[in-house]
């Protein structure tokens, strides 16, 4: 084969390549919605997600005790993961040497590759009992398995990947933002404060995105330590019972119950639209910024 | 002194204290699996197959899932490979990058790359329901192929965007056609960070149980063939780590710490790669 | 008398010796012109002086620059008082991402001023005497990155004037901006040694002849020459700058 003839056809595979990328996005969306055709036909998506009637031998499949579990395990994380890592990122980058912060970085990625499920079973030897205790303390009774333990086990999880992407962008505001700030007289804190964040604020904000659809997403983790109770709870130290723990949970018996394979076919598509709505916000917006500092 | 002093030593003790509770706890899972896993890690369970009564705290090890989650990983990574390397070709500039497919493409990619591997999960199993496939090793071949592919190509990609556009430029002015360019040049100078993409991927994949879950199964037995279910290291953790037995719970710590360290050791393969490889690279 | 006096000032970039063994003294009230070939430590020298060579990386710094007899270089002295002495301009106009008050304002704001009225007369000082005034006084809300490059450098100025500084350091201030606006910045400093000490790094001798009272000359790193402008550059004493002067080394 020619020279012309070969590079033609490696470039005709690169384009088919490209094209069953976007067959996959969209297939996976597609075979969803056909899977999750059943169940919509029999009842509407808002009974579906606001309905807390969760009985699937009576045909009941009400997903609003597991979304708002998922909102509630996923929304602790951040509230605990967000401060702590603007903070360690904003040290990393602005006040330690640059040998700490060029050893940062491989190590945050070391422990990002850390598997979910060793997560759990940190979680269930040292997250469950501490929080049984707490709830104790606190007057209330707790198994551990709870609410607060799915948020502690999460946030840690996604410690590395906030922390790195944070980071990353404070690095991209430019030196002379720093030199302007500083030579005024200002503190380094005063500079973080005005300056930097404030122009890497979509940077940050799309970092936070993407934590949190981390933490939407995550399934193994989470079911080890949050009880898997479904019900909607109550307070910090209930069980919950978020959505991906459902599907992982319930694999084995969807097949006997009639629709019940349907329910968790459309339980992955919420987590699909969910998870791809605020990864998409963020990818844009992370482009957006480097395109500004280029 | 005046309040702004005070303001920048309070909150550089508070940043302080937030990098120690980062490294803390994150150091702190490691250890504490490690120092609960070790001491059930015998040579046993890592060259034995479970025995009849093995999750009743009977002999046997976990070499089915050791066994398993490497072939899982290898058939994964590859077919991923396959996937990701031509497309992060063609999103350079001289292949389709600009066109519009490409944009789409991106953008499916990143989609993808969110995407939580549950959901991977159960669109394989919904797929090998189609097909009439049951819980297998090709199963979970495909499911874990889609869970690595979006990483491997995101990493690939950063590390191809980094050739810098003169190198190529050197090699067209001489004659040469896109895909002589691409072996020759593009390959030799990302390759340090082609595999280390790679090995990401691996380490991501044999680390994931909702993908595997539904479309893997599990079995005592080692990987006999693609049509039948393969176990994996994730699930032998949660399996055995959900029985009662406080033996078999130790050694769910342990099969953890064996995950931990295949895990580990491809990250610390990746670190020496990429410091050794730069031999090319242009300063 | 003279405010700032240097004191056998090496610096060291990663082992490599960018500045050596430079004394000299900065006259009071006058336009002192730093000027060399590219890399001969001009920047470096300016940097010294307000302590930004703090922020680079692997910079080692050794001697002593003298502001006001304290030497700024000891690791005790309070740099935040220090930088509000000495206003830096950049080559490049930095606005801070804020609108153009908020740019003015923003040096008084972190020194610990509140008092609106204050504020607004010290804006409004500050940019009548960059001569921005009038035109931005319809538009102080918006943001500053908006404005013409000539623009943004003034805003700059007018931001470092705020503080109250004594020195003035300017890096090669006017060399982003087109012609027209890199002589209204030239002016406006002229106008304004009466009142402070400014210390300008060019690599444009044509610049340095318009504006400079007194010249320091540097050559990889070491200083050749200085002196007043008329001695340097009528009667140059070593070979070095006469070559430099005569546009054979640039």
């Amino acid at each position: 084969m020619s020279r012309e003839a070969q590079d033609r056809l490696a470039a005709g595979l690169t384009v088919i390549a490209a094209i069953l990328c976007l067959v996959l996005a969209f297939g996976i969306a597609v075979a969803l919605l056909v899977k999750s055709q059943p169940i919509l036909a029999t009842s509407s998506v808002t009974r579906l997600l606001l309905s807390s009637s969760w009985h699937p031998m009576k045909g009941d499949f009400g997903l609003y005790p597991f979304i708002v579990g998922t909102l509630w395990v996923s929304g602790l994380a951040m509230a605990i993961a967000v401060p702590i890592c603007l903070l360690t990122a904003v040290y990393i980058s602005e006040y330690t040497h640059r040998r700490i912060r060029a050893a940062a970085k491989p190590l945050l990625d070391l422990l990002a590759g850390i598997p979910p499920v060793v997560f759990g079973l940190w979680g269930v030897l040292a997250v469950v009992p501490l929080v049984g205790k707490l709830a104790e303390r606190a007057g209330s009774f707790s198994t551990g398995y709870s609410v607060l333990a799915g948020g502690i086990v999460l946030a840690i999880m996604i410690f590395p990947i906030v922390i790195s992407v944070t980071e990353e962008v404070l690095r991209k505001v430019p030196v002379e933002a720093r030199a302007a700030s500083l030579a005024l007289g200002a503190t380094r804190w005063q500079t973080t404060k005005h300056v930097l964040l404030r122009a890497a604020m979509p940077g940050v904000f799309a970092a936070i995105v993407l934590g949190f659809s981390r933490a939407f997403g995550e399934t193994m983790a989470v079911l080890m330590v949050v009880g898997n109770v479904p019900a909607v709870p109550k307070s910090l130290f209930d069980p919950a019972y978020p959505l991906p723990a459902l599907i992982a949970n319930n694999y084995g018996e969807m097949m006997s119950i009639p629709l019940y394979d349907s329910a968790l076919m459309f339980a992955a598509l919420v987590l699909f639209a969910v998870v791809l709505l605020f990864n998409v916000m963020a990818t844009l917006v992370l482009r957006g910024v480097e395109k500004r500092i280029a | 002194m005046s309040a702004r002093r005070l303001e920048e030593a309070f909150f550089r003790a508070l940043m302080i204290a937030a990098t120690l509770l980062v490294a803390a706890s994150l150091f702190g899972v490691l250890a504490v699996v490690l120092v609960k896993g070790l001491p059930a890690l015998t040579l046993d369970m890592v060259t034995k197959t479970p025995r009849g009564g093995y999750y009743l705290g009977k002999e046997g090890g976990v070499l089915n899932a050791i066994a398993g989650s490497l072939c899982l990983g290898i058939g994964a990574t590859a077919a991923a490979l396959l996937l990701a390397l031509p497309i992060v070709f063609y999103l350079q500039d001289e292949y389709g990058g600009r066109s519009r497919l490409a944009g789409m493409a991106r953008l499916a990619l990143d989609v993808l790359w969110g995407v939580p591997s549950i959901v991977y999960g159960a669109f394989g199993f919904a797929i090998m329901l189609y097909f009439g496939l049951r819980a297998s090793l090709l199963g979970g071949i495909i499911a874990l192929c889609l869970v690595e592919m979006p990483i491997m190509a995101r990493a690939m990609h950063e590390v191809v965007r980094m050739v810098p556009a003169e190198l190529k430029e050197a090699s067209y002015a001489l004659g040469a056609t896109r895909l002589e360019t691409g072996r020759q040049v593009v390959w030799r100078y990302a390759l340090p960070g082609i595999v280390t993409a790679v090995l990401l991927a691996f380490g991501r994949g044999i680390g994931d149980a909702a993908a595997v879950l539904f479309t893997a199964g599990y079995t005592d037995y080692l990987p006999s063939s693609l049509t039948e279910p393969v176990a994996s290291l994730p699930l032998a953790v949660f399996f055995q780590i959900g029985t009662p037995f406080p033996q078999v719970q130790q050694r769910a710590y342990a099969s953890g710490a064996i995950l931990l360290a295949i895990v580990l050791l491809l990250s610390v393969i990746c670190r020496l790669l990429a410091r050794r490889s730069d031999v090319h690279v242009l300063r | 008398m003279s405010h700032i006096s240097i004191r056998e000032l090496n610096v060291f970039y990663d082992g490599h010796p960018a500045l050596r063994d430079v004394s000299v003294d900065i006259p009071d009230r006058q336009i002192t012109a730093i000027i060399g070939p590219s890399g001969c430590g001009k920047t470096t020298l300016l940097r010294c002086c307000n302590r930004l060579i703090d922020l680079t990386d692997g910079a080692r710094v050794q001697g002593s620059v003298l502001i006001d007899g304290v030497n700024i270089l000891d690791p005790s002295v309070d740099i935040i008082a220090l930088r509000k002495k000495t206003g830096y301009l950049a080559q490049r106009p930095y606005p801070l991402p804020m609108s153009i008050y908020d740019n003015v304002a923003y040096g008084p704001r972190i020194h610990g001023l509140r008092d609106r009225r204050r504020l607004d007369q010290i804006v409004e000082h500050c940019l009548r005497a960059t001569s921005l005034w009038e035109e931005v006084r319809e538009r102080l809300r918006s943001p500053a990155a908006k404005l013409s490059v000539g623009q943004q450098q003034r805003v700059c100025l007018a931001r470092a004037l705020a503080v109250e500084p004594e020195v003035l350091l300017g890096d090669e201030p006017t060399s982003a901006l087109d012609p027209i606006s890199a002589q209204q910045v030239e002016r406006r400093l002229v106008e304004l040694k009466a009142d402070y000490t400014i210390v300008l790094v060019t690599h444009i001798l044509r610049q340095a002849k318009r504006l400079a009272d007194y010249v320091i000359f540097l050559y990889m790193g070491e200083l050749v020459e200085h002196g007043s402008a008329g001695d340097v550059f009528q009667n140059p004493r070593d070979d070095r700058t006469k070559a430099y002067l005569g546009g054979e080394v640039s």
